[in-house]
C-alpha cells in the first residue's frame, strides 16, 4: 500500500512511467556542406538504429528547431524531415521556444506517451546556424528576445546576459575569474568529447584575456555557433526492454515560462522559469537536488550556468561562482556539471540543445561517455533554457 | 524627460547586424523614477550600476539616457 501511494505521488492520476530507448547525435560543428535535412536524418536514423526501432514504428514525431526558416528558408519543417526519414502518416510537429525549442520538444513527446496517447515517439532537435555571417546570426537570435524594446535598443543575446552577469556580480561577489572558470571546465571535458565542436582545452588566463563580446563577457564566456542535430526516442518503460537492454526512466520533468523581455523580470540574477521547473521535477521524481550526481545545464554564456547551479538548488544564491572556481563542478568534483562539454565546448546548435543534453545523460547512465565516464552516474539532470529565461524545461533521469 | 538609476549595464563590442556600425556602444536597464524598468541606450560618458541617468531623447521608441552630473 505504502509504495503504491508513492508511486502515485511521483506520477499523478493515470500518468505512465516512461523511458528514453533510443538516442543518436551527430558530432556539433561548421559543416558547410551539410545542409539541416541531412543532419536530422543523420540522428535520426542513428537513433532508430540505436533503439532497434523501424520507422513504421513511430507514432508521433516532434521536432525541436529555433529558427530554420530564417537560417535555411524552410519552413514546415516536421513532415519535411520526418518523410525523409521513413516515417509518414503520423503526427508530425515543430515546436519552438528559442533555446530550448528541444527540451520543450522532448516535453511534450513525453507527454503523449506518459498520457497513453503513443507508445513510440521521436524526438529530433536540429539546427543549421553557420551558413549565415556572425552578425545575421546574433540578428537573427534577438528575434528570441522582446523586438519591440530590448532588442531594438542594440541588445544581443551576450548583452543580455552581460547584464545579467554584472549586476550577479554587484549583488554577490561574484568574480570575472568565477565565469571563466566555468568555460575552462567545459573546454576541459569538451575536449575529451569526440563530437564536441571545440576540442580545445583553455587555460583561465586565456578567457580572461579574450577580446570582449559583451562587458564583462568575453568570447569565451559565449557558447558557439554550431550545426547538428540530436535524436531520442521514448516508449512506455512497461515496453522498454523489446527496444534496448540500457533504459534510462524519466523520473521527472516539467517546463515552465517567464517574460521574454528582461527588463520585466523583477530580479535579472535568478531564473523564476529554472526554479519553477526544477522544483516540479523534483517533486514528480521524488528527489531533492542534493540527490542529483551529474547535471547538464545550460551553458549559452557562462554565467546561466552559474545562476542554474543555484536555482536548481545545488547551492545557495549567490555562491554558483565560487562553487564552479573551486573545482566542484569538474570531471573529478563531487557534481559533475556539463562532462559533454556544454554549449561552451560541444557547441550549440540551438534547436538541437535539448535534445543533446539527454543523449549525453544517457551515454553517461550506460556507461558509453569513453573517457568523460563518470564512476557514479545513476541519477542525472538536464536543464534547458530559452532565451534569457522565458522557457526552461528541466528533466530528471534515472538508469532503469 | 524621464529620469531613472541603472539596474545593469553592459558595453557591446559584437553587435547584430542593424547595430554593427555603433559598436562598441553602452546598453543599459535603467529604473525610472515614476516606476517600471525600461532598456535603453547611454550616450556620452559610461554609467554603471546605481549611477543616475537622465533621458536625453527618444529615437524609433528607444530611450538614450545620459549620465546626471
Amino acid at each position: 500500500m505504502a509504495r503504491r501511494r508513492q508511486d502515485r505521488r511521483r506520477y499523478p492520476g493515470s500518468m505512465r512511467a516512461v523511458a528514453v530507448i533510443g538516442i543518436g547525435k551527430t558530432p556539433f560543428g561548421a559543416f558547410a556542406d551539410r545542409d539541416l535535412r541531412s543532419l536530422a536524418v543523420e540522428a535520426g536514423e542513428k537513433c532508430l538504429r540505436n533503439g532497434r526501432v523501424a520507422p513504421e514504428q513511430v507514432e508521433s514525431f516532434y521536432l525541436g528547431n529555433f529558427a530554420g526558416p530564417a537560417f535555411v528558408g524552410q519552413n514546415h519543417l516536421a513532415p519535411y524531415v520526418s518523410t525523409a526519414l521513413g516515417i509518414n502518416g503520423v503526427p508530425a510537429t515543430r515546436i519552438e521556444a528559442a533555446c530550448a525549442s528541444s527540451g520543450s520538444a522532448f516535453y511534450h513527446a513525453w507527454s503523449e506517451v506518459a498520457a497513453g496517447i503513443q507508445d513510440v515517439v521521436m524526438v529530433v532537435g536540429v539546427e543549421k546556424m553557420t551558413s549565415q555571417p556572425t552578425a545575421r546570426v546574433s540578428q537573427i537570435l534577438a528575434e528570441a528576445g522582446d523586438c519591440s524594446g530590448e532588442m531594438k535598443a542594440g541588445s544581443t543575446f551576450a548583452s543580455l546576459f552581460a547584464m545579467i552577469a554584472n549586476r550577479h556580480m554587484h549583488d554577490f561577489g561574484t568574480k570575472r575569474e568565477h565565469l571563466a572558470a566555468v568555460a575552462v571546465k567545459n573546454h576541459a571535458a569538451g575536449a575529451l568529447n569526440p563530437d564536441a565542436h571545440m576540442r580545445k582545452v583553455i587555460t583561465l588566463e586565456q578567457a580572461l584575456k579574450a577580446k570582449p563580446i559583451a562587458e564583462p563577457l568575453t568570447l569565451y564566456d559565449c557558447s558557439l555557433i554550431s550545426d547538428g542535430a540530436a535524436a531520442v526516442i521514448l516508449a512506455p518503460l512497461e515496453r522498454a526492454r523489446e527496444f534496448t537492454e540500457k533504459p534510462v526512466r524519466v523520473l521527472g520533468i516539467a517546463q515552465a515560462s517567464d517574460y521574454v523581455a528582461l527588463d520585466q523580470k523583477a530580479d535579472i540574477t535568478t531564473f523564476p522559469a529554472v526554479r519553477r521547473a526544477g522544483e516540479k521535477a523534483y517533486a514528480m521524481a521524488g528527489v531533492k537536488a542534493g540527490d542529483i550526481q551529474f547535471a547538464e545545464l545550460h551553458d549559452c554564456f557562462t554565467i546561466a550556468e552559474i545562476i542554474a547551479s543555484e536555482d536548481l538548488g545545488f547551492v545557495t544564491r549567490g555562491q554558483g561562482g565560487p562553487y564552479a572556481f573551486e573545482g566542484c563542478t569538474s570531471l573529478q568534483g563531487a557534481r559533475p556539471i556539463n562532462t559533454s562539454g556544454g554549449l561552451k565546448s560541444k557547441g550549440h546548435p540551438v534547436g538541437a540543445t535539448g535534445v543533446a543534453q539527454i543523449c549525453d545523460l544517457v551515454l553517461q547512465m550506460r556507461g558509453e561517455a569513453g573517457e568523460r565516464q563518470l564512476k557514479r552516474a545513476e541519477l542525472g539532470l538536464a536543464e534547458n533554457l530559452g532565451g534569457s529565461g522565458a522557457t526552461c524545461v528541466v528533466t530528471v533521469l534515472r538508469a532503469a | 524627460m524621464r529620469s531613472g538609476t541603472v539596474y545593469t549595464e553592459t558595453v557591446i563590442w559584437s553587435a547584430p547586424e542593424a547595430f554593427v556600425n555603433d559598436a562598441p556602444y553602452q546598453t543599459a536597464i535603467v529604473t525610472l523614477d515614476g516606476g517600471g524598468r525600461v532598456t535603453g541606450r547611454i550616450t556620452g560618458d559610461r554609467v554603471a550600476i546605481d549611477d543616475r541617468v537622465v533621458e536625453v531623447e527618444e529615437r524609433d521608441g528607444v530611450p538614450f539616457f545620459r549620465k546626471r552630473q
